[in-house]
Order: structure tokens, then C-alpha cells, then sequence
């Protein structure tokens, strides 16, 4: 018998899930898990009820609202009135098709990626959509997980499938021991500088190599996140014994019997040794240094311990206009030392970083120290669940006490479509994944950062080597 | 979805790149539950001044005759970001019909595709070509025939473009891409009783949200 053709994980999520292969290269690809928020699926509800269509499986899907609310106390409703409409066009939208819903004073709400790992929801092997580009996050469940948009979150509704055209395969291997002071965060800042933003355009990233391997799944989960930071619409690393404890630690993910006939089925999914990619690039971390972004578009990336850079020493014409742009707009001047710039606003959190580990991590620099004066700090925990273990370790008191502030779940500072804004000019150390002109706020300056060098930013007031305060 | 045949208009040069959909469409204007009305707000960061929300007379869309473009030649990984949909909404609220880029941002390419927006990706120097046409004004409108998949320079000049078979199908017709697969919905019926069958142990939804 001929030995079936290596394939990667991609390959094989893709292949069990064809409904129907079309003859232009396309499939009917069937979708496992739907996530719904507020934002994006108003419009596709009204499609759907114009269409007199129904929800095929509100058994696959599930619904909560991050993006709007606000992050102090919720159980007097809503001020903001477009913000209050949106969560109650949710509510009413779930409620006419019969869609599970996480209501936002149960602590299991949460932002969105947040919270499908963490319940169970989101599994190996799955396919996983959701009106977001960082669905991407639960690609470290060994899922194949992407964003859609308003027109195919209807899609996905009506017909529980996505007619899809398959992606190519790249494989980002990552090796070496990561240095003191680094995390998962670093890692996927200096893949993104290296392959750009444009790198992963067209293609699905699986991420291999010891380093991968021994991060835990948050950090897997912070990794994949940020692979559409990088032009990918999905991002994947290979369900492993690391996957199967945290599933097993969900509360409704398979238990028992139904566990183990799960995991050897999972066992089945990683990429074939001889499994060909496209495109492969790796990189060694052992020489990794802290790393934070000084323009607004995530690849313009250096290390903690390196300068603004000079647009005039790039030959590029259109790059250095860009560059120029940039720095014009982020208030920079070339050759600052990145230690140099002081910060006004600190922001932990967003579906990148607001796990119970990367709260821990920032706890750890921020104990017994205080939030340098002028400076707002606020720490957002990614989901109800998460805010209640963080207390249950008294890391909220942790904070308190060091004068940052200690906030309900939510997408928040990250975008800034609820309260939780930058001011105009102000510069913010953030922990989220886009620096885009405005993300935060109109005219706010973004920096993207880990959680241990935010806190430690807000401790001093300034950019800081977070290895310096360990 | 308005059909998508042939477009004669004014082209707007936007020669940046990496045009994130929070350039595009700010998050603060997501709020809404409709599709319309987007165009007001669409390149707000570059179009308006944010001192008094007047118009940044500099910004090509706020100038005769580009204030009326139905076509916008952009730089490389246009609609890069979220997924949000509101950025197509918003360019086809304004009266674009068609961007023309070396290359998009995945799922703003597709959004687009779905609302009747056509995304069209042509080499850089190609760009650069057609930059300078948008640059001549109303006196050089570019004309695009998807039937003919080409973009019509103000000579004459045809360039030839990619698009696959399906969406310009649908484009062409104006058809919404639900009704297609919903004509597989018996496939659909047999991909789930054997899922179900062959993996028990995936929970349900109404678990974890009861
Ligand atoms: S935390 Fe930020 S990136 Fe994540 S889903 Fe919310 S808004 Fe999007």
C-alpha cells in the first residue's frame, strides 16, 4: 500500500472537517465552535431574521459581551447609550434564537478568547470562528481558529459551515532557552519584527521547537494571539500533554471515558515528520531581550535595552516616509534610549495577556513597590474566572496596595470602546497586541510590551528593564 | 449585495502602507447596529482634524474632484487588522466600489467580496501607474469590467487582474453566498450525524453557558 502524504496539523484539522470539496480548490468547511460578542453580530442577526433563516446549532454556539462594557461596577447597567444598545441588541439577539449566552455579572464572562479555553469550549481538533481577528488565540488549543467577519458570522449562524479556499502552510520554529526577564510575549514581539506584518499573509503559522513546547498554554494562547498581528489569519501549535492537563482542569471539557477517547484522537493531529510547509523560518531565543514596540504597527519592535530608530537609514523611500509618519505621530524623536521615554497610562490586560499568569507575573514586579507618580495603572483581568483566582491569591491586594487599579473583565484599554481610554498624546505601555494609530484612543501612543515589563514601566514611570527589578 | 458589473469613476490615491482597518473605520464608531452610515467616519483619523473635527483639507478625499472617488488605489496590506466589516461598509457608504492594492489583509479581502466591494490586487509598480492616473483628477477616470476581470486606464490601456470564479460570480449577480451553501444543507446534514457519531465527547455550548 503507498504511504498516505505527510500532512501538517493544519492539513489534517482542514481535512476532517470538508463537508464538500468543489471543484475551484474551495470547501464547505464545517465549523465545531462559534463565539459571538456584541460588536460584530447586530448586523449578521438582522440578516438573518430579513431571511427568515434560524441558528442551525445554538448548541455550537456561544455568546458574551466583552468589547463595550464597562470594567467598574456593572450591576447599575450601562451609561454610555450606543454601548448599552449593542449589549442589549445581544441580549435580544440570543434570547429571539435561542443561543447560549454568559450573561455580564456571571464570572464566567469574559473576553471572548479568554474564555473559550478556559471553560472547555474550545478544544483540540476543532474548527473555532468568531467575529474577531484574534480568534486566532485558540489556535493553541491545537484548533484551527480564525476570524470572520459580519457577513460570514451569519453564515456560520445559518449554515453552521464557511465556504473557505484552504490557506498555505508555514511553519515559525522557535528554539533555544528562554533568557530571564522574557516570556511568550517577547517571543511572538520579535517573530512579528523578524517576519513583519505582512509576513504570514495568505497562511496558517504553526509554531514549533522546544521553546513552543515548553511554554504553558497561556503562553501558547499570547503566541497564537498575535499571529494575525503578523498578516496570518490563524495561528496553531500541536496539542501535546500540556493540552490535555489544561482541558482536563476545564470546567466542560470532557471528563472521564469521554477524556481519554478525546485525547487519543488528539494524539492523532500533530504535523507528520516529513509534513511539508511552504514556508518555514525559525529563530533562536536563548539571546532574547525584553521587548517593546516604538511605532504604531507591531513589527516596529526593539529591545528594552535599544533606541528609537532612524528613519533616514533605511534606502526605502516609502518606508521611511511610513517611519517618519510614525514616529511624528508617537512623539519620538531617533535615538532615544527606549529606557528614556516615561509613560502616563499602564495598561494589563486584553485578550493577549489578562490570563491568571500573566496577572501573576506583573503581581510579581509590582509587590511592595509603588506606581510612579502621574502614572494610571490598570489591570484588567481577561475574564471573571480569572479575576476570582487572582483574588483567591490576594494579587488584587497586591496591586491595590502598589496603586494600581483592580478592574472587572473586559476587553477594556485595549481598544477602547467602553470607558477605559488613552487621552490624546498620552503614552501608554500596553500589554494588548496592536499599536495602531488611535487603538486606544484617538491620538493615544501605544507600546506594546509583556506583563512584567508593563508593571514594571508603571512602577518606574519610564520604559524599564524589567530584568533590573526582578 | 448591489451587483458588481463595470465602474467608471474617479480614483482616489491613498499611497501608504499598511492602512490598518482601525485607519479605515475607528473602534469608536462600531457602536452601531446597522450598516449604514459608516461613510461619515471612514479614514477619520486622516480626514478630519481632531482639534475641531474640521476637514483636513490636505487628505485626497476631502479635495475636488476625489471627494466624489468610487475607486481607491492603496499601498501594500491594505486592511490589515480586525476583522471588523464595518471597514468595507464604510468605504461603499462613501461611494468606493473598488480598491486597488498589491496586496489586503485576508479577512478584509473577503469582507469586501461579500458586500458587493471589489478587491483588486495588482503588482506595486502597477500601483504606481494607476497612482499616478488617480492623480490627473476627473479628467482620468479609471474604468474597471470584472466580467473582462480588467481595470481600464484613462488611455485605454487594459491591465489584467485576478479574481476567483466563485466570488466573481456572485459579484456579477449580486448574489448572497448563504442561498449558495444552504443548497448543500443535505451534505451538511451527513457531515454532522457522523461527527456526532465518531466524536461523542464534544460538549455542548448549553453546558457551559447554563
Ligand atoms: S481584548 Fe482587544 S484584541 Fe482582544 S478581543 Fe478584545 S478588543 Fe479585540
Amino acid at each position: 500500500m503507498a504511504q498516505a502524504k505527510p500532512r501538517t496539523l493544519f492539513d489534517k484539522i482542514w481535512a476532517s472537517h470538508v463537508v464538500e470539496a468543489l471543484p475551484d480548490g474551495t470547501a464547505i468547511l464545517y465549523i465545531d465552535r462559534h463565539l459571538v460578542h456584541e460588536v460584530t453580530s447586530p448586523q449578521a442577526f438582522e440578516g438573518l431574521r430579513l431571511a427568515g433563516r434560524r441558528v442551525r446549532r445554538p448548541d455550537a454556539t456561544i455568546a458574551v459581551v466583552d468589547h463595550n462594557i464597562p470594567t467598574t461596577d456593572r450591576r447599575h447597567g450601562i451609561d454610555e447609550p450606543e454601548s448599552r444598545l449593542q449589549v442589549e441588541t445581544l441580549e435580544q439577539n440570543v434570547a429571539a434564537f435561542g443561543v447560549p449566552y454568559i450573561p455580564v455579572l456571571d464570572d464566567r464572562q469574559g473576553i471572548v478568547h479568554v474564555i473559550g479555553p478556559e471553560l472547555g469550549v474550545s478544544l483540540p481538533g476543532m474548527t473555532i470562528v468568531c467575529g474577531d481577528s484574534h480568534t486566532s488565540t485558540h489556535g493553541a488549543m491545537g484548533a484551527l481558529a480564525f476570524g470572520i467577519g459580519t457577513s460570514e458570522v451569519e453564515h456560520v449562524l445559518a449554515t453552521q459551515t464557511l465556504h473557505q479556499r484552504p490557506a498555505k502552510n508555514m511553519r515559525v520554529e522557535v528554539n533555544g532557552r528562554l533568557p530571564a526577564g522574557c516570556s511568550a510575549k517577547d517571543i511572538v514581539l520579535a517573530i512579528i519584527g523578524f517576519i513583519g506584518t505582512g509576513g504570514g499573509t495568505g497562511h496558517v503559522i504553526e509554531y514549533t521547537g522546544e521553546t513552543i513546547r515548553g511554554l504553558d498554554m497561556a503562553g501558547r494562547m499570547t503566541v497564537c494571539n498575535m499571529s494575525i498581528e503578523a498578516g496570518a489569519r490563524a495561528g496553531l501549535v500541536a496539542p501535546d500533554d500540556t493540552t490535555f492537563a489544561y482541558v482536563a482542569a476545564t470546567p466542560f471539557g470532557p471528563k472521564g471515558e469521554a477524556l481519554e477517547r478525546a485525547i487519543q484522537y488528539w494524539r492523532t493531529l500533530p504535523s507528520d515528520a516529513e509534513a511539508a510547509f511552504d514556508h518555514s523560518v525559525s529563530l533562536d531565543v536563548a539571546d532574547l531581550e525584553p521587548m517593546v514596540t516604538w511605532g504604531t504597527s507591531p513589527e516596529t519592535v526593539v529591545p528594552i535595552t535599544g533606541r528609537v530608530p532612524d528613519p533616514d537609514e533605511l534606502t526605502d523611500l516609502t518606508r521611511r516616509e511610513n517611519w517618519r509618519r510614525m514616529l511624528d505621530y508617537m512623539g519620538l524623536m531617533p535615538g532615544t534610549k527606549m529606557t528614556d521615554i516615561p509613560v502616563d497610562v499602564v495598561f494589563i490586560g486584553s485578550c493577549t495577556n489578562s490570563r491568571i499568569e500573566d496577572i501573576r507575573e506583573a503581581a510579581r514586579i509590582a509587590r511592595g513597590r509603588k506606581v510612579a507618580p502621574g502614572v494610571q495603572a490598570l489591570v484588567v483581568p481577561g475574564s471573571g474566572l480569572v479575576k476570582k483566582q487572582a483574588e483567591a491569591e490576594g494579587l488584587d491586594a497586591v496591586f491595590k496596595e502598589a496603586g494600581f487599579e483592580w478592574r472587572e473583565a473586559g476587553c477594556s484599554m485595549c481598544l477602547g470602546m467602553n470607558p477605559d481610554k488613552v487621552a490624546r498624546g498620552k503614552r501608554s505601555a500596553s500589554t494588548s497586541n496592536r499599536n495602531f494609530e488611535g487603538r486606544q484612543g484617538p491620538g493615544a501612543r501605544t507600546h506594546l510590551l509583556s506583563p512584567a515589563m508593563a508593571a514594571a514601566a508603571a512602577v518606574t514611570g519610564r520604559f524599564a528593564d524589567v530584568r533590573e527589578l526582578s | 449585495m448591489e451587483k458588481f458589473t463595470k465602474l467608471t469613476a474617479v480614483a482616489a490615491s491613498l499611497p501608504m502602507a499598511n492602512v490598518d482597518t482601525d485607519k479605515v473605520i475607528p473602534s469608536r464608531f462600531l457602536k452601531t447596529i446597522k450598516r449604514t452610515g459608516l461613510g461619515a467616519h471612514l479614514f477619520d483619523p486622516l480626514r478630519y482634524n481632531h482639534q475641531d473635527g474640521s476637514e483636513n483639507p490636505e487628505f485626497v478625499l476631502n479635495r475636488e474632484p476625489w471627494r466624489h472617488a468610487g475607486v481607491l488605489v492603496a499601498g501594500d496590506n491594505f486592511g490589515c487588522g480586525s476583522s471588523r466589516e464595518h471597514a468595507p461598509w464604510a468605504l461603499l457608504d462613501f461611494g468606493i466600489r473598488s480598491v486597488i492594492a498589491p496586496s489586503f489583509g485576508d479577512i478584509f479581502y473577503n469582507n469586501s467580496l461579500k458586500n458587493g466591494l471589489l478587491p483588486i490586487r495588482l503588482p506595486e509598480a502597477v500601483c504606481e501607474q494607476l497612482m499616478a492616473d488617480a492623480a490627473m483628477g476627473a479628467n482620468a477616470r479609471l474604468s474597471i469590467d470584472l466580467e473582462r476581470q480588467v481595470v481600464i486606464r484613462p488611455g485605454g490601456e487594459e491591465i489584467h487582474f485576478e479574481i476567483d470564479a466563485f466570488h466573481k460570480h456572485l459579484l456579477l449577480e449580486g448574489l448572497d453566498d448563504i442561498g449558495q451553501t444552504l443548497e448543500h444543507a443535505p451534505a451538511i446534514d451527513r457531515f454532522e450525524e457522523k461527527r456526532r457519531a465518531a466524536m461523542p465527547w464534544l460538549p455542548a455550548t448549553t453546558e457551559a453557558a447554563s
